[in-house]
């Protein structure tokens, strides 16, 4: 047969080493999972199914890790009542469990070593996909999926076909991760990539840092995608190094393996980008939106809140102060990046500058509390969407940028291009 | 398994903000009162205008957007019977034969308007549109979804087998 000749994708050879079988795109598998994560908004339902399938222990509990993020601290007795309810059932099962203010899942899982390369993990949240960056297969999944890992330690998966996007060049001053990846969706379309992996290659992301890579896989669901993943290099094996002793199992596709499609992308010519109101597809280059007035910036989630992120915002706005009537937040991703960003005098800058600093966490972007905008109000904000509705009220209008997009807009109280301000 | 009802018209790219927005779905595990808030963002008197057994009908790309089951849940407890569209995003396919919401994929899913009368027989994969008198024909479920369907669900599913079983 012409297929066992090829070589195997990123996404074939991990679900294949995960199930025991000799996986190409299109089969089903039913494969073990190394980590699986639930967050507050997810995992209660999950906890109810899991009760629902007679569940009484975990398979591996060591594998699995519950993190309160979305609404946290507590906004009201409601989200109270379910927070203790994860609380108690970390406590009985034994697994892990993130209580408010250590950071958003998403950060969590990298940062704290749970993710190494060659892993096949899955989260009870969308933008479990950032874990690509990682050379790991990351999906997410809903919540009853979740009980049944709980359960089984094992998931049954469609092997995706995988679309190539490959990125030559260099980017220029001012362009950063998140405006490349804006530029694709924007090429790709919002369902574009479904039920596909992307793999991210070339030049361009071989040079960037795995904080910018996280940024580009964390966003690949937005394409519609599965897993957005990227090669193994020196930078990834020196990150897991750093926080995990597991073994890393560096991955990657033959040269002759089967692609859906690639695209190619120049990335020196990509300009700052912006997604307009409502979706992520809805791009455009920043120079074509300078007009547009700001009412608040957002700088934080699991797309860009990382300590790079933070470093360029305050580069930016470094001895300035945010323009009069514009409300600038930030939520550092996790509670050590908060530390570093204190460490380096990050935060000093951007509170000086005018910034509100709120507990690490998911709130602004998911309009469950901590920014909630007005009615008619415009938003920039480094999140990965801007559906209506999205920050809590469906009357406000949510741009997305890169961080130096967000601070230089803050700074004029209009969306601004952030290749001026750093001159 | 023959459905009758009438539908409920949404366009391309309904997403799962849409469906139960995040101020509401964090708040409580109760299906039956966050089902009183699906669709709130396009059209605040939706659940008001459903009948039980009533069909939503939608373009490209349904459900895209965050993991939460809350989603399919929501139209569920809606008394919603079937979400026929062109496309679904993949997270919430799965989320909502995992919770027992029928799909149903069929291009020509636009030939339907608001108010028309349904006649949709899943497992044949038919959907007739008495108000037109037009037969449309819908794409097969993959089988391994249709066997967690036929269960009742994957928490079922799971149950039954004591494990995958697909």
């Amino acid at each position: 047969m012409v297929g066992d000749t090829l070589g195997r994708t990123i996404s074939e050879k991990i679900l294949g080493a995960h199930s025991g079988t000799d996986a190409k795109a299109g089969d089903i598998v039913v494969a073990e999972i190394d980590y699986a994560m639930g967050q507050d908004g997810t995992t209660p339902l999950s906890i109810k199914a899991f009760q629902k399938m007679k569940g009484e222990r975990l398979k591996n509990p060591d594998r699995i890790s519950l993190v309160i993020d979305h609404s946290a601290p507590s906004p009201n007795e409601g989200v109270s009542a379910l927070h203790k309810m994860m609380r108690e059932f970390s406590e009985k099962t034994g697994c892990n469990l993130y209580d408010i203010g250590e950071g958003v899942c998403h950060q969590l899982m990298p940062e704290r070593g749970h993710v190494v390369p060659g892993d096949l993990v899955v989260g009870a949240d969308s933008h479990t996909t950032t874990y690509g960056a990682l050379n790991a297969f990351s999906t997410g999944i809903g919540s009853t999926d979740l009980a049944a890992v709980m359960l089984t330690g094992k998931l049954w998966f469609r092997v995706p076909h995988t679309t190539k996007i490959a990125y030559k060049g260099k980017m220029q001053k001012g362009v950063y991760s998140k405006d490349l990846m804006l530029h694709t969706i924007g090429l790709t379309t919002a369902d574009g990539c479904t039920y596909d992996a992307m793999e991210f290659t070339g030049a361009a992301v071989r040079s960037m840092s795995i904080d910018a890579r996280m940024t580009m896989a964390n966003m690949a669901v937005e394409a519609g995608a599965k897993a957005g993943i990227f090669e193994c290099d020196e930078k990834t094996l020196k990150y897991v190094a750093e926080r995990s002793k597991r073994a890393p199992k560096p991955t990657s596709s033959d040269p002759d393996a089967l692609f859906n499609k690639t695209i190619k992308i120049d990335s020196s010519k990509v300009p700052p980008m912006i997604a307009k109101p409502h979706s992520v597809d809805n791009v455009e280059p920043v120079d074509k939106l300078l007009d547009v007035n700001i009412n608040q910036a957002f700088i934080g989630t699991c797309t860009n809140g990382r300590v790079e992120d933070l470093k360029i915002a305050a580069r930016i706005l470094k001895d300035k102060q945010v323009k009069k009537g514009v409300r600038l937040i930030v939520a550092p991703a996790s509670k050590g990046i908060y530390l570093e960003a204190m460490r380096l005098g990050v935060l000093q800058t951007l509170v000086k500058a005018g910034a509100a600093v709120v507990t690490p966490g998911c709130g602004c972007c998911v309009g469950t509390h901590n920014g909630v905008p007005s009615d008619d109000e415009n938003v920039i904000s480094t999140a990965n969407r801007n559906f209506k509705g999205r920050m809590g009220n469906s009357k406000a209008f949510i741009y997305l940028a890169s961080p130096a997009t967000v601070a230089a807009s803050a700074l004029k109280g209009k969306i601004a291009d952030p290749r001026e301000a750093t001159q | 398994m023959k459905l009758t009802g009438k539908v409920h018209k949404f366009g391309d790219s309904i997403n799962t903000d849409y469906i139960i927005s995040g101020k509401y779905k964090f708040k409580t595990l109760d299906m039956d009162e966050l089902a009183k808030h699906v669709m709130e963002d396009l059209d605040p008197s939706f659940y008001s205008k459903i009948a039980p057994g009533d069909f939503i009908v939608a373009g490209r790309n349904f459900g895209l957007g965050s993991s939460r089951e809350q989603a399919p849940l929501v139209i569920k407890h809606a008394k919603i019977s079937v979400v026929i569209a062109v496309s679904f995003a993949r997270i919430f396919f799965r989320n909502a034969i995992n919770t027992g919401l029928p799909l149903v994929v069929c291009r020509d899913a636009g030939k339907i308007d608001a108010g028309d009368k349904l006649e949709v027989d899943i497992s044949a994969g038919v959907i007739r549109d008495i108000t037109k008198n037009i037969e449309l024909k819908a794409e097969p479920l993959p089988p391994v979804m249709i066997k967690i369907l036929q269960d009742g669900g994957l928490a079922e599913h799971i149950t039954k087998h004591g494990g995958f079983e697909l």
